[in-house]
Parts: structure tokens; C-alpha cells; sequence
């Protein structure tokens, strides 16, 4: 990505404060304050939980969002890195674990799920809209199956169990709050980076390929090079998530990388907005607050169809999610008119 | 195309062999080579490689009659597609439907051929209310109809877990479908000279010819009826179509109605041949949509071939490497795209 100042001048002279924006601030003060209201529960479960499924759903909004490219394969994606950190650090399923300690671990884990990201974009960039999903997902359903029938490298259905999240700078980081903060800093790191990214040449060449790719290879830039690009960025992001993910459950199967897995990132993104990189985790608090507490309304049985069932209203309702109903509702709250959206 | 013509007529006026020609006599060595694999008598070199005879001949006879299942459900998929631009990723959760609903009929009725008719109605109707009240709704916007589809299907797949539970049925076939059949081919040859004939059951033997017949009538219907001339003409222009005074609300039900059935009837019927649990859907959504980015949206010739080709590639990867059989046909839909972006069938978009 190249490193593109747009007005030098004028962005020198704003204030940081003013650049960063009031809302990112208050924002940033109530997720560094939260561990001292939240109990365990609510850090690691609720907290940390969206926070990876944020990142994974903010993976599939550089995709969508900039790329119109909308994949079903980010949580296959976060499943290599996850892989990757059980078969090359320790686990305790007898088969594999190669014992490396995670500074090592993690940087391959992050390269194995960027190679494996660029790889299906590579094969999905092929084709266009409604297909690239159709390939997305037969991609993510062959690797679950593929994954639940190999037992050399995968452990078969039943996974790797016992990984651990590493302790250093005598921190342990399993303990909920070092961990919520992991999540937090790292969830922040990509939101910052997708935010500058899409203000960057690159990024807007994306969302320029996005409108009219026909347009672009005419005026000379190699449409499906940046597209591969985008999918490796996005692998980057999806991989870190995986990475936490593993953590986080200290176990990675077959079930982990599952169509409905999949199909939950989509939703996050989708319930959330597909226009701002803050979407996705919008929209994951809302949909793990939901998979969390659901059960207590409508029983422990039924609460994907409630899941379902939002899921379909927001599509109906507010094909942008959240944010599009909040693009809506401000202007009558604020009394002010907005930007016209796209 | 225009690629693939021109060689084949400045050739044709030199005098050399053609493109197609050329293609057409790998094709027949091909046909020959698995005429020989399937009808002499092995050596034993051979076996050694291929396990044996019967294995062999097995794997391939399944993998056949699993593509007329899975062109079964994959035409239906191909059909709303071609048609309405419209992925339903529910269709899966439609075969799913159509073999619990299958199951419940024969199982109260004690009659399979009920079953089989319940799963094709009771889905085309669910098919019709489908695009009235939720794809109607949301024409021309791809994005939209994919995500309300897979809620949809979240939805079905939850309320039918609520109502069938996560067990495993097994819809009964009537006697009359039981049973085997002894095939002319031979496995192998007993030491006192006697020939052992292959056997194989007779149901599976059954549903590929109804996906045959169904393949057939579909093509038929596609391009010797009124129906279908306007439904080929819907997918190349709509908007015409609309303006020549065509219903297309009506064409569109009516296809819709076909699809979905087609996969409730492939729901009663593999729910007979294999099981009807939980997860089914998936498998038949992923067949299906591997089929057609195989074989080409929206062509039922496509999907016939798709059929084949993932249905092989299943049963022979089962046999020969198991681990790895999914491997292969994911394989053959990444050789498929790199080649042909658009599908073996499919036209150029």
C-alpha cells in the first residue's frame, strides 16, 4: 500500500483531536474504561467475543464495502490461522504441535491465512457479484468437509484442544481482562488500518474498481491484481481474528469453521453496515448480545430463528444495516440534512 | 464462442482435422477405454492398481446415479437462476423440506409414490408463495435476494430441527423398487470358469432414470414449448419479453413453482435412497452449487454435465483416496473456472 498524504497543508494543520473525531474518542474512552464495570462474563464472552467476530466481519467489509466483493469464506480464513497456531505451538491432542513459541507461530499463522485468503480471491475474482459469493461458499463448505474428513493434518472431526494463549511481559493473557485489552488493541489496530487504508491511493483505487471495473482496466491499472490485494489485506485481518479465536476457545474443529460460522460473519456484517469499517462490530455486539441472551426469550432451542428472523427484517428494512438505519434517524434527530448517500 | 469457431472453420476449409473433430476422437478413446474398464475381464495387474473390478465398477455406477440426484436438485437451482438472476441459497433447505414432508406422507399413507408426489407439490407451492412474497420483492437486487435467502434458510433449517429433531429417517421404498439387479458385467471369474455378474440395487438404477426422464422433459420443455421460448427469452432479456405483453410475474411463479419442486422431489427421492437428517441441506445447497459453477448457470445441459462430473469425482474419491476425495472436486470447479470462467456450459457474461 502506498503511503498517500491526500492535502499535506491542510491535514497538518488540524488538530489530531479534530481528525480523530469526537465520536471515535468517547468510543475509545468507553472500550479502555469498560473491564472496570463489566464482570468477567461480560469482558471475555461478550466483550472480547465481539471484538473477533468484529474483526472478522471488518475483514469481509474491506471485501464488500470497498471491493464489492462479498466473501463467505472469512471464517475459513481465521479457521487456517487458527490451524496454523495448533499444529505449530502446542496443543494437547497428541498429533502435531510442533512446539514453536507464538512470536514465531503467530507471524506464520498471519501468512498462512493471507496466502490462503489470496488464494481464493485469486480463484473468485474470476467472476463477479452473486457468483463470488456462490464460490465463497462452496470454497468454505469443501474446506469444513475437508477438515472434518482429514485426520493427518486437521485431527478429523474432533480438532485440536488445549491451546493456550501465551503469557509474556508476565502478563498472562488468557486472564479476561490482559485479553479483552488484546482484543481491543488488536480490533483497533485493524480498524485504524482499514480506515486509512481506504483513504489511501490503493484504497480508493478499490472502491474506483468497485464502481466501474470496465472503466478502470481501460484506463491501465490491473483490475484483478488489486482485487488479490484486497483479499490478502483482508486475510491478514480475518487471520488475526483467527488467531484470538483460538485463543479464546482454546480449541479449533471442524465445527469452528462451519457454514454456520460463516453464515454469522455475513450476518454481523450485513446487520451492522457494509459502509463504514465501524458496521461489522456494531453489528456483532448486536448479534452476540442476541446469540447470548436469546436463549433467556425464546428458549435455548430456537434462538437462531429469532437470529434468522432479525436478520431478514434488517435486510428488508435497511439494506445498509445499523448504520443505514442511523443514516436514517439522525437527520430527524439532529435536524440537520445529511450527505446524500451513494 | 467466436474463439472457438474461427479455428474451426478456416480449418474445415484447409482440409485438416478440426477442433472439434479432434476433441470428438479423444472423447471416443475415452468412451472406448471405460467401455473396456467396464466390461472385460481384468487382469490382474490391474486390480492390483484399481483395488478390484467391482470396486471400480461400483464407484462409477454410483457416482452416476448420485449425479441424477444431484442434477435433480441442481436443475431446479440452475432453473430459478437462469431465469431470475436469483440465487436461493435455500434450496438446499427446499430438499431438506421436501424429504421430511416425503417421509411423513409414506410413512402415514404407506404409499412411496404418494411421498413422492406430496415432496414435489407441497414444495412447488412453498416455491410459489417464496417468489411472491419475498423475491418479488427484491427483483433485480442480487445481494439482498442472496442474504433474505439464507436467512430464510437459517430460519427453515431451525424450525424444522423444532419440528423433526436432529434424528436421522429414512423414508422406506416400496418392495417393488427393492431388491437388485444383475447386471451383464463381469467382476470376476471363479476358478471353475463361472462368471460373477455384477448386482446393484435397483432403486439407485431407478432414480437416475427419473433424472434422466425429468433432465429430458425439462430440455423439452425448454426448447419445444411455448413456456419454455418464453422463459429462454426472459433470460436474455426480460425487460423485451415484459414489453411484448409476456406475464412475467406468472412465468416467473411458474418457474419457480418447477424449481423448488424439483427439489423436494429430489428430497423424497434421495431421502429414500440415502437418509434425511439435519446438514442435508448444506450438502445438497454445496452439490448444488458446485454443479452449476461447473457446469454453467442457468443451462440444464450444464447441469447434467456438472452432475456428472462432481458425482464421479465423489464416489471415485470415496473409493480411491478418502481423505482427499472432497479435494477433487474442488479441484474440478477451480480447473473449471480458471478455463472457462463461465461455467462448461454457460454463456459468455
Amino acid at each position: 500500500m502506498s503511503l498517500a498524504i491526500a492535502t499535506p497543508n491542510a491535514a497538518a494543520q488540524r488538530n489530531w483531536l479534530e481528525k480523530l473525531g469526537a465520536g471515535h474518542i468517547i468510543l475509545a474512552v468507553a472500550l479502555v474504561l469498560y473491564p472496570l464495570v463489566a464482570s468477567d462474563f461480560f469482558l471475555t464472552q461478550i466483550g472480547g467475543y465481539s471484538l473477533i467476530f468484529g474483526m472478522l466481519g471488518l475483514s469481509l467489509m474491506l471485501l464488500a464495502g470497498y471491493g464489492g466483493m462479498v466473501s463467505l469464506a472469512q471464517i475459513t480464513v481465521a479457521g487456517i490461522a487458527a490451524y496454523a497456531i495448533a499444529i505449530l505451538g502446542n496443543n494437547n491432542s497428541n498429533i502435531l504441535g510442533f512446539g514453536w513459541p507464538w512470536w514465531l507461530a503467530v507471524p506464520f499463522a498471519l501468512l498462512a491465512a493471507a496466502l490462503a485468503s489470496a488464494l481464493i480471491g485469486w480463484i473468485s475474482v474470476r467472476t463477479e457479484g452473486i457468483y463470488t459469493i456462490m464460490i465463497t461458499l462452496a470454497i468454505a463448505t469443501a474446506t469444513y468437509y475437508f477438515a472434518q474428513q482429514n485426520y493427518a493434518i486437521f485431527n478429523g472431526h474432533s480438532g485440536y484442544a488445549g491451546i493456550r494463549a501465551p503469557a509474556f511481559w508476565s502478563v498472562n493473557w488468557r486472564d479476561p481482562r490482559p485479553f479483552y485489552y488484546l482484543c481491543l488493541g488488536l480490533a483497533v489496530l485493524s480498524y485504524a488500518a482499514v480506515l486509512y487504508g481506504s483513504r489511501s491511493t490503493f484504497g480508493m483505487t478499490l472502491q474506483a474498481i468497485r464502481d466501474n471495473p470496465r472503466r478502470m482496466r481501460a484506463l491501465g491499472y490491473h483490475v484483478t491484481a488489486h482485487k488479490v490485494f484486497a483479499w490478502l489485506l483482508a486475510g491478514v485481518i480475518a487471520g488475526l481474528a483467527g488467531v484470538l479465536l483460538v485463543w479464546f476457545n482454546g480449541r479449533v474443529s471442524p465445527g469452528t469453521i462451519g457454514v454456520d460460522a460463516a453464515i454469522d460473519v455475513l450476518i454481523i456484517a450485513v446487520i451492522g453496515g457494509l459502509r463504514h469499517p465501524i458496521g461489522p462490530f456494531l453489528g456483532a455486539v448486536v448479534v452476540i448480545l442476541m446469540q447470548t441472551f436469546a436463549i433467556d426469550i425464546v428458549g435455548a432451542e430456537r434462538f437462531n430463528t429469532l437470529i434468522g428472523m432479525v436478520f431478514l427484517v434488517i435486510v428488508f428494512v435497511s439494506p445498509d444495516g445499523i448504520l443505514g438505519l442511523w443514516g436514517r434517524i439522525k437527520p430527524h434527530l439532529a435536524q440537520e440534512s445529511l450527505r446524500p448517500g451513494p | 464462442m467466436s474463439l472457438l469457431d474461427r479455428p474451426s472453420q478456416s480449418a474445415l476449409s484447409e482440409g485438416g482435422m478440426t477442433r472439434r473433430q479432434a476433441w470428438g476422437l479423444v472423447g471416443l478413446l475415452g468412451v472406448a477405454i471405460i467401455a473396456w474398464l467396464v466390461f472385460a475381464v481384468w487382469p490382474d495387474w490391474l486390480n492390483a492398481i484399481l483395488i478390484s473390478k467391482k470396486a471400480f465398477v461400483s464407484a462409477i455406477l454410483n457416482g452416476i446415479t448420485l449425479a441424477g440426484l444431484y442434477f435433480l436438485v441442481a436443475s431446479g437451482f440452475t432453473l430459478i437462476f437462469g431465469l431470475m438472476r436469483n440465487v436461493n441459497l435455500a434450496h438446499g433447505s427446499l430438499y431438506l423440506l421436501g424429504a421430511y414432508i416425503g417421509y411423513e406422507v409414506t410413512n402415514r399413507t404407506g404409499y412411496w409414490l404418494l411421498g413422492v408426489a406430496a415432496g414435489f407439490a407441497v414444495l412447488a407451492i412453498v416455491g410459489v408463495v417464496m417468489q411472491v412474497f419475498v423475491f418479488r420483492r427484491l427483483e433485480g437486487d442480487d445481494l439482498r435476494q442472496t442474504l433474505v435467502s439464507i436467512g430464510i434458510s437459517i430460519v427453515a433449517a431451525d424450525l424444522m430441527l423444532a419440528v423433526w429433531a436432529g434424528g436421522t429417517y429414512q423414508i422406506t421404498t416400496p418392495e417393488w423398487l427393492d431388491g437388485a439387479l444383475t447386471l451383464p458385467i463381469i467382476t470376476a471369474v471363479r476358478s471353475n470358469g463361472a462368471s460373477v455378474f455384477l448386482t446393484y440395487p435397483l432403486y439407485r438404477v431407478v432414480v437416475l432414470a427419473a433424472a434422466i426422464v425429468i433432465g429430458v422433459g425439462l430440455w423439452l420443455m425448454l426448447h419445444k414449448t411455448r413456456v419454455g421460448m418464453m422463459i429462454r427469452a426472459g433470460v436474455d432479456d426480460r425487460a423485451m419479453l415484459q414489453a411484448s405483453g409476456v406475464n412475467v410475474h406468472a412465468v416467473f411463479a411458474i418457474v419457480f413453482a418447477v424449481g423448488a419442486g424439483l427439489a423436494g422431489f429430489a428430497g423424497v427421492v434421495g431421502g429414500s435412497a440415502l437418509s434425511v437428517a439435519p446438514g442435508e441441506d448444506v450438502r445438497y445447497l454445496l452439490a448444488s452449487l458446485v454443479v452449476v459453477i461447473v457446469g454453467g448457470m442457468g443451462s440444464i445441459t450444464g447441469a447434467a454435465i456438472g452432475a456428472l462430473l462432481i458425482g464421479l469425482a465423489e464416489q471415485i474419491g470415496l473409493v480411491y483416496f478418502p481423505t482427499y476425495g472432497i479435494v477433487l472436486t474442488f479441484v474440478i470447479m477451480v480447473v473449471t473456472l480458471a478455463v472457462r470462467p463461465q461455467g462448461i456450459m454457460g454463456k459468455a457474461r
